[in-house]
């Protein structure tokens, strides 16, 4: 027991001294990005191969969290690149000014085209409902099917004011009705059986059987039917459309390797980095590698269901959105 | 006659009292120093806490003003954390007293067992609970079977349910702590006086309880009220916000520093107020220190016949409550567990012990001096130096970090610095446990020994090895189980200061279920409770007499 506490101790230290004879790039993340099973370990072997750098990611909550730290920091941030905004977070990304231009034209594999002048996209997905099909033998293909499907279906859904999937369903919600967000939100209500403060809780409880469906991605029955070879999971397809959530990280105007920043965006786009996220990230790669998808891993939707909201108009959006789901669902 | 002898015992311990207090003002040096340790303790305390809010204020001075929100914030936060606490503490009399005069093969077990449920994380929690009480939980399937409707626990009622559930046990051990201090004497003093149920009740049980509970209460009642994920998810919706919600909005979603800043000065203004109204309430029991140290009475003997099936009822009732939603994470991460977890899980369970030892005794050291001060100044000055110990549970770990994370990051590389940092504010959050835990003991030993010390000029270290420790040595030890339980599950500052190779346990717990990995993440929180019991045993031996 000594040991291992000296062990931890010796560890927190050592990586404290970062490699002295190279450059170090600083990336700041998202949690599952760094963890063991995320692309983090895989990538910094990746990227150090060719770079003679020393990659390290530092994490920090979720998007939303990551931000909030930045501007925290402000332009003493340590950081070179941020990587783990959202497309509902860019525009105010960009307003704080801590950011430079990447300088880069390069063509997406993205259902719309991509033009930010500052953050490059590095992966996408759908948000969806998820269901198991032991369980719920017809899902609703449709919002009007899930407002009218029977009273005990019932849905765990974010709470948009600390998860990145709830604040997509706020605005998924508000782009497929408009102004009539607060009705729907409040036919919805007697649906959603409890509001969670992060994806796991909402989604560990599904998987508990404690609901019917719960909000994540099309691409969570991937995981399932990869990792642990179970069929059962679907993602309710709606005719509305779904909601895009493209992932994109930018370079800090601050940073004191811009080459090296650069060579990481570069990288960023290439088969070696584009291959890794499928089965770590779970997301779809935004330069799609030339093997193509992982086996077992569903084609994403094609271009005519992809829901966006334009970046700029994100966070007036946002906080009228937010409104009206609080007052929908406070009684 | 008891009561004749009760009051004269109580006018001799006064005036014993007075005489100790008259000979520390003389200006001994030890009482000096002692002063002085306190003083900076309570100063440290205030220090940790408005350097951090004058970071915030001072880079946003600007948005200021509750909304419609942030009041109904206000009120659901008062109204679940006044039923949680009420709850917790009308339940756990009769459960405490159950335990204390009853023995039965697994009473040890039983109570470590009600260590787990406290210091498991609010997801880990919520999950277990669920399984049980959930609408895929076996009462639900029961219901259903029967040809009712499925359990829906999401409410005000979850709320109190997922409170009560983890603050159960730590009134109940604070409780029995309480009643292992009332000295064997008067035990069997009122037996051989033949004193009936009710009697025991008035002249020993309730002046016990009147010192413990407030305290307990507003420890219960402070916890309850920085809930977030267990208040938001059993609650059921947004209606189930509390203000930790609202600072947590400031800060991540709305990037307001003033509004947080402002939004954990209510809160802590909210929890200062409630203890310096509850401290009042608190009454030194004034039984003295029992000379009969060696074998702790059980009061068995006391209780009526019939009590039997009541206390059985009771232990047997809470031991379902308590231990089925444990039981629930136990089964889901056994299998993990025995399997192996990935290796990063075991460098976590490194780490969190890295930062659980030294902040538990840390806390120790800190309980102590505030208690010595807070006795030594009495009346409403020695409460204030209470509700100052109070400060890491009333004030939001958004705020502390947020706040300090600002103030250290010009100065200093905040990654160098994330195990001193977390090892302080985990000191401070569990502090006042310790303090809880530590000052109905002191006061009972000040009102024993305080003048024959005095007089016989014991100070400085004889004092502690020889009178205090011995003593304080039962509630001293449980407070280090439990600082460092509780700091080993503590999650909150480290997520802003750590370097990503830097993950404490439950940080890995919720990494793991972030990434899809229910079934690790359930070994992981598995390990981490058998942690905290290893860690209470280990306390429990330390606590028993030599």
């Amino acid at each position: 027991m000594i040991r291992s506490i000296l062990t931890a101790a010796a560890t927190a230290t050592a990586s404290l001294a970062a490699a002295d004879d190279q450059p170090v790039l600083t990336v700041y993340t998202y949690d599952s990005f760094v963890s063991d099973w995320g692309p983090g370990p895989q990538i910094e072997t990746r990227f150090e191969e060719r770079c003679a750098c020393d990659l390290r990611f530092v994490a920090a909550g979720d998007g939303a969290a990551l931000l909030a730290r930045l501007k925290l920091e402000g332009s003493r941030s340590a950081a070179d690149i941020v990587l783990g905004l959202d497309t509902n977070l860019v525009a105010e990304a960009a307003a704080t000014g801590l950011f430079a231009p990447h300088g880069v034209s390069a063509a997406f594999d993205l259902p719309i085209a991509w033009e930010d002048p500052v953050f490059l996209p590095y992966d996408w997905g759908y948000f969806a409902f998820v269901y198991d099909t032991a369980r719920l033998a017809q899902a609703p293909d449709s919002f009007e099917a899930l407002l009218a499907a029977p009273a005990d279906l019932r849905i765990i859904v974010q709470d948009p004011r600390s998860s990145t999937p709830g604040l997509g369903l706020l605005m998924w919600v508000k782009a497929v009705y408009g102004d009539r967000a607060p009705e729907i939100w409040a036919a919805l209500a007697p649906r959603i059986l409890t509001v969670t403060k992060g994806w796991s809780e909402a989604y560990g409880m599904f998987l508990d059987g404690e609901a019917e469906m719960v909000l994540s991605y099309t691409t969570s029955p991937s995981y399932h039917r990869i990792a642990e070879n179970d069929d059962t999971k679907r993602a309710a397809i709606f005719s509305e459309g779904h909601m895009m959530q493209i992932e994109v990280a930018g370079k800090l105007a601050s940073s004191r390797q811009p080459d090296l920043a650069d060579a990481f965006l570069t990288f960023m786009r290439s088969a070696a980095f584009q291959s890794v996220i499928p089965t770590t990230n779970w997301m779809y790669p935004a330069v799609m590698p030339q093997t193509g998808l992982p086996e077992g891993f569903d084609a994403p939707l094609g271009p005519d269901a992809a829901l966006t909201i334009p970046a700029a108009d994100a966070p007036a959006l946002k906080a009228e959105a937010l409104a009206e789901w609080l007052a929908a669902l406070s009684n | 006659m008891a009561r004749g002898a009760k009051q004269l015992s109580a006018r001799q311990s006064r005036r014993r009292r007075l005489g100790a207090r008259l000979r520390l003002s003389a200006g001994s040096v030890a009482g000096v120093l002692h002063r002085a340790a306190g003083l900076s303790t309570a100063g440290l305390l205030l220090a940790l806490f408005l350097a951090p809010l004058t970071a915030l204020l001072a880079n946003a001075p600007s948005d200021f003003g509750l909304g419609p929100a942030d009041r109904a914030a206000v009120r659901f936060t008062l109204l679940q954390a006044t039923l949680s606490a009420g709850l917790s503490c009308a339940l756990a009399v009769p459960l405490a007293r159950a335990l204390a005069r009853r023995r039965f093969p697994g009473h040890g077990t039983l109570v470590l067992l009600f260590g787990a449920p406290f210091v498991l994380p609010a997801i880990v929690a919520v999950l277990g609970l669920t399984a049980i009480w959930g609408r895929g939980g076996p009462i639900s399937d029961a219901l259903a079977w029967l040809g009712a409707a499925r359990l829906d626990v999401y409410g005000l009622g979850g709320v109190v349910l997922g409170h009560v559930f983890f603050n159960l046990p730590l009134v109940t051990r604070l409780l029995l702590q309480g009643w292992v201090t009332i000295p064997a004497e008067h035990w069997r003093l009122a037996q051989h006086l033949g004193m009936t149920p009710g009697a025991v009740f008035r002249h020993l049980e309730r002046p016990m309880l009147r010192e413990v509970l407030p305290g307990a209460a507003l420890l219960v009642f402070l916890l309850a009220m920085t809930s977030f994920a267990v208040a938001l998810t059993l609650g059921g919706g947004p209606g189930a916000s509390t203000l930790e919600v609202a600072i947590y909005q400031a800060l991540r979603f709305d990037f307001a520093l003033g509004r947080v800043a402002l939004l954990g000065l209510l809160q802590f203004a909210l929890g200062a107020a409630l203890a310096l109204l509850l401290l009042r309430y608190g009454r030194d029991s004034d039984f003295g220190q029992g000379l009969d140290l060696t074998a702790r009475p059980v009061p068995n003997r006391l209780a009526p016949r019939h009590a039997v099936w009541v206390d059985t009822t009771i232990i047997g009732a809470s031991a379902l409550l308590l231990l089925a939603p444990l039981a629930a994470v136990a089964i889901r991460g056994a299998g993990a567990l025995a399997a192996g977890l990935p290796v990063s899980v075991y460098r976590a369970l490194g780490t969190s012990l890295a930062v659980a030892l030294p902040s538990a005794a840390l806390s120790l050291l800190l309980a102590l001096g505030l208690a010595q001060l807070a006795l030594d100044l009495g009346g409403l000055r020695g409460r204030i130096a209470q509700t100052i110990g109070l400060i890491g549970l009333a004030a939001s770990p958004f705020v502390l970090g947020s706040g300090l994370f600002l103030l250290v990051n010009p100065i200093a590389d905040p990654f160098a610095l994330a195990l001193p940092v977390t090892i302080l504010v985990n000191a401070v959050m569990s502090l006042p446990f310790a303090l809880r835990l530590l000052l109905p003991a002191l006061a009972t030993l000040r009102a024993s020994y305080g003048t024959l010390t005095a007089s016989l000029g014991i100070t400085g270290w004889a004092r502690l090895r020889y009178v205090t420790w011995p003593s304080i040595r039962r509630p001293a030890a449980f407070a280090l189980g439990l600082a460092a339980a509780l700091s080993a599950s503590d999650l909150g500052v480290i997520t802003l200061f750590a370097p990503p190779d830097v993950e404490t346990l439950p940080l890995a717990v919720y990494r793991l279920m972030g990434a899809y990995r229910m079934t690790d993440a359930m070994g992981a929180a598995l390990l981490l409770m058998l942690l905290s019991l290893g860690l209470f045993w280990l306390a429990g031996r330390l606590g028993r007499d030599p």
